[in-house]
């Protein structure tokens, strides 16, 4: 086939953005049910058979809701704040590929992309908080900014342990690096590389839960001080995309862990792009279900020792990994394991 | 102690916030007026009084009959030990034997009652740190779990689930129906059960000690001067509960320990709870294994509302609630209805304690601090 090479992309881009839509909107049906077996509940059941068309009645409901602007708000930045925190959210995926060459564009510089773009969404976020013109939104914009601050630095620098391993910023090249076993049976995922890769993976998922405001690090949500945090004002349609946005970048944050740390698509039969693709979706919403549980098992810890937990301990130990991985691999010979 | 005011202030560097008397944590209508700088409070205005229906006021309208129901309203999540107090003071001022059969009854029905509030003390409180989407939710889902078997107990009893006009002066109106102590005991090993649960998912879990452990801290003389009561009293050392203090209602007949800790911090209250959760089950299991026979009441059932009189007197009588001191202040002419009445709420004293240790800690810590100190509304405003 030949298509433009402008067309290609686009039409690609379309397709991931509309998987990604949908994957969001089951995810968190996915995470209700998981949530409700934990807590001996039933959860989502009477939409369709077994809940299973919740999601599609919650995004109906979203959009017939009437949309409420706060009369001291400030508009401009109360309206745009959705739309500015949702596009980095969906962006991440520009980069990911899902299979060998599947996916929007396979950049040389992919992990570095995603990590810079998925950092943006704060600037959404604290345009909403400052433009609801409310003082809880105020102090969730508040203590967004200063988490964001905090984690992104262990989250970097535990991302790129595996990046240093295999020597490649590009993510086909990282899951490329992880293939093959070691003693015929253990295959060869940076989470199993000894020592390095289980540090590295446990530093990525706490710094993960932090970049992703989740339990026990969703301060800025906090409804039971906050009521909702920056979202308080927001209803309607405008909710459900503050919502899309954070639920997409955990996907696609899981889908980085999935790719980083537990070899990407690769698994029996992942010479055919599709199965390669389920593989991936396993892993990731592997992931994604570790974050949930820890999420329906946690209380929420307070914004100073948030803090503390970065700066006193994250920060410092994933330094020293990234550095010893550093030197490991410079000794062994340089380029990658 | 002085309690500082800071409403009114200008300053830059300050924000007022307004947490309720709607908000998911204000556990009923509670205002606190939050003076902060960054996240630190410094200033706290508590405003209460949402709730306020006139109940002392009340109390005088209705006869010795109809208020034990109503009295259950005070205190709506501990609604047995509110009529205790009403009937217990009622009895007093009267002169009102009871029979030994109905006082063991009324003990089951409070320590019951203990382990349905502490069950929802414990799931509510919960979530207040871990937010209704949050972590705590699967604790409140689960305590709230056991406190439903508690009511369905009280059901079968009474026929109520909340409210229960279960004493009357003189005795309890309902006696134990054929098969419900077998239920009883079923249930109870099932919440004990479940009460290791809780501790193995609370007890150790870091993110929960560093929520708990050092915060709130309501010191011993604090404590004695605000006059406190009940698991906040003892979670600061002082060894005082009105069933070993002042028996009522034969509490001299059962074994059971009074679980003190000395840091005064939330922890230290949650584990005595958790404690006098235990200790509940047991009194609860020694009523089932000995109950005495005889009538349920000294007086004969209720045919007309007026007809129980109380000769002219007054008198105090308190019991201990699920959150401490529940007390009721009777003044009788004589009539079937109280000249006056007056009730001492536990958590208006407890919550009074608030605006002395709130001054100086995080937004996030209000809440798990009010949570601790468990309020009911209903029983502040009254």
């Amino acid at each position: 086939m030949t298509l433009p090479p402008l067309a290609y992309h686009a039409l690609v881009g379309f397709v991931v953005l509309n998987v990604v839509i949908g994957m969001v909107t089951y995810v968190t049906l996915l995470e209700r049910k998981f949530a409700a077996r934990m807590q001996s509940r039933i959860g989502p059941y009477y939409v369709g058979p077994h809940g299973l068309l919740q999601p599609i009645a919650d995004a109906i409901k979203l959009m017939l809701k009437e949309d409420v602007v706060p009369t001291t708000a400030d508009r401009w930045v109360y309206n745009l704040a959705p739309i500015v925190f949702l596009v980095p959210c969906v962006l991440i995926f520009a980069t990911l590929p899902f299979a060998p060459g599947l996916g929007v564009a396979d950049l040389n510089i992919g992990v570095l992309f995603f990590l810079a773009v998925s950092s943006l969404e704060i600037v959404g976020l604290f345009m909403g908080g400052w433009g609801s013109n409310n003082k809880y939104a105020l102090l969730s914009a508040m203590r967004a900014v200063n988490q964001i601050i905090s984690y992104d630095l262990p989250f970097v620098f535990a991302a790129f342990v595996p990046v240093v391993l295999a020597g490649s910023l590009q993510m086909s090249a990282i899951v490329a690096a992880q293939q093959g076993v070691w003693l015929g049976f253990v295959p060869k995922w940076f989470v199993v590389y000894p020592v390095i890769g289980q540090l590295a993976f446990v530093a990525f998922l706490v710094a993960t839960l932090a970049a992703e405001n989740r339990v026990p690090f969703d301060i800025l949500e906090a409804e039971s001080e906050l009521v909702a945090g920056f979202r308080v004002e927001y209803s309607g349609m405008k909710f459900a995309l503050i919502q899309l946005g954070e639920y997409a970048h955990m996907i696609g944050t899981s889908f980085l862990a999935a790719l980083l740390f537990l070899g990407g698509w690769l698994g029996p039969g992942s010479e055919h792009a599709l199965v390669g693709a389920l593989w991936f979706l396993l892993k990731a919403m592997l992931v994604f279900l570790v974050v949930t549980w820890v999420r329906w098992s946690f209380v929420r810890i307070r914004v100073d020792q948030i803090l503390a937990i970065s700066w006193k301990l994250l920060l410092p130990a994933s330094i020293v990994l990234l550095l010893a991985t550093a030197f490991w691999v410079a000794a062994r010979g340089g380029d990658g394991v | 102690m002085p309690q500082t005011l800071e409403i009114g202030y200008g300053g830059s560097e300050r924000l007022t916030m307004n947490m309720g008397p709607q908000h998911p944590s204000a556990h009923g209508v509670f205002r606190a007026i939050l003076t902060l700088e960054g996240e630190t409070v410094v200033g706290v205005d508590a405003v209460i009084g949402y709730l306020h229906r006139c109940h002392e006021k009340l109390g005088e309208t209705l006869t010795y009959v109809q208020y034990p129901s109503i009295a259950s309203k005070t205190d709506y999540v501990a609604a047995m030990t509110a009529e205790l107090a009403y009937v217990s003071a009622v009895e007093l001022v009267g002169k009102i034997e009871v029979p030994k059969r109905a006082q063991w009854l009324r003990v089951l029905a409070a320590e019951l009652q203990r382990v349905a509030s502490h069950c929802l003390w414990l799931g509510t409180w919960c979530m207040d740190m871990g937010g209704a989407l949050g972590g705590g939710a699967t604790v409140f889902l689960y305590a709230i779990r056991e406190r439903e078997d508690i009511l369905d107990l009280f059901e079968a009893l009474t026929g109520a689930r909340l409210l229960y006009g279960f004493h009357q002066p003189g005795g309890t109106r309902y006696d134990l129906p054929a098969g419900w102590a077998e239920q009883c005991r079923k249930t109870l090993d099932r919440v004990e059960r479940r009460l290791d649960e809780y501790e193995a998912m609370l007890d150790d879990n870091a993110f929960f000690l560093v929520r708990t452990q050092g915060v709130g801290i309501i010191s011993r003389e604090l404590a004695q001067e605000i006059g406190v009561s009940g698991p906040l009293l003892r979670g600061s050392g002082v060894n005082h509960d009105l069933r070993k203090a002042a028996p009522y209602s034969s509490y001299e007949d059962f074994q059971f320990r009074v679980p003190v800790e000395t840091a005064g911090d939330c922890f230290a209250r949650y584990r005595v709870r958790m404690v006098e959760f235990r200790e509940s089950i047991t009194i609860a299991r020694q009523v089932l294994d000995g109950l005495p026979e005889g009538p349920i009441s000294s007086r004969p059932g209720v045919k007309s509302v007026g007809q129980v009189r109380v000769p002219k007197g007054e008198g105090y009588a308190r019991v201990e609630g699920a959150r401490g001191e529940v007390g009721c202040y009777l003044v009788a002419d004589g009539g079937p209805k109280p000249y006056r009445l007056k009730w001492r709420g536990a958590s208006f004293s407890n919550l009074s304690v608030l605006p002395h240790i709130l001054p100086g800690v995080k937004v996030a810590d209000v809440v798990a601090i009010m949570g601790s100190v468990d309020p009911v509304f209903g029983e502040v405003d009254r």
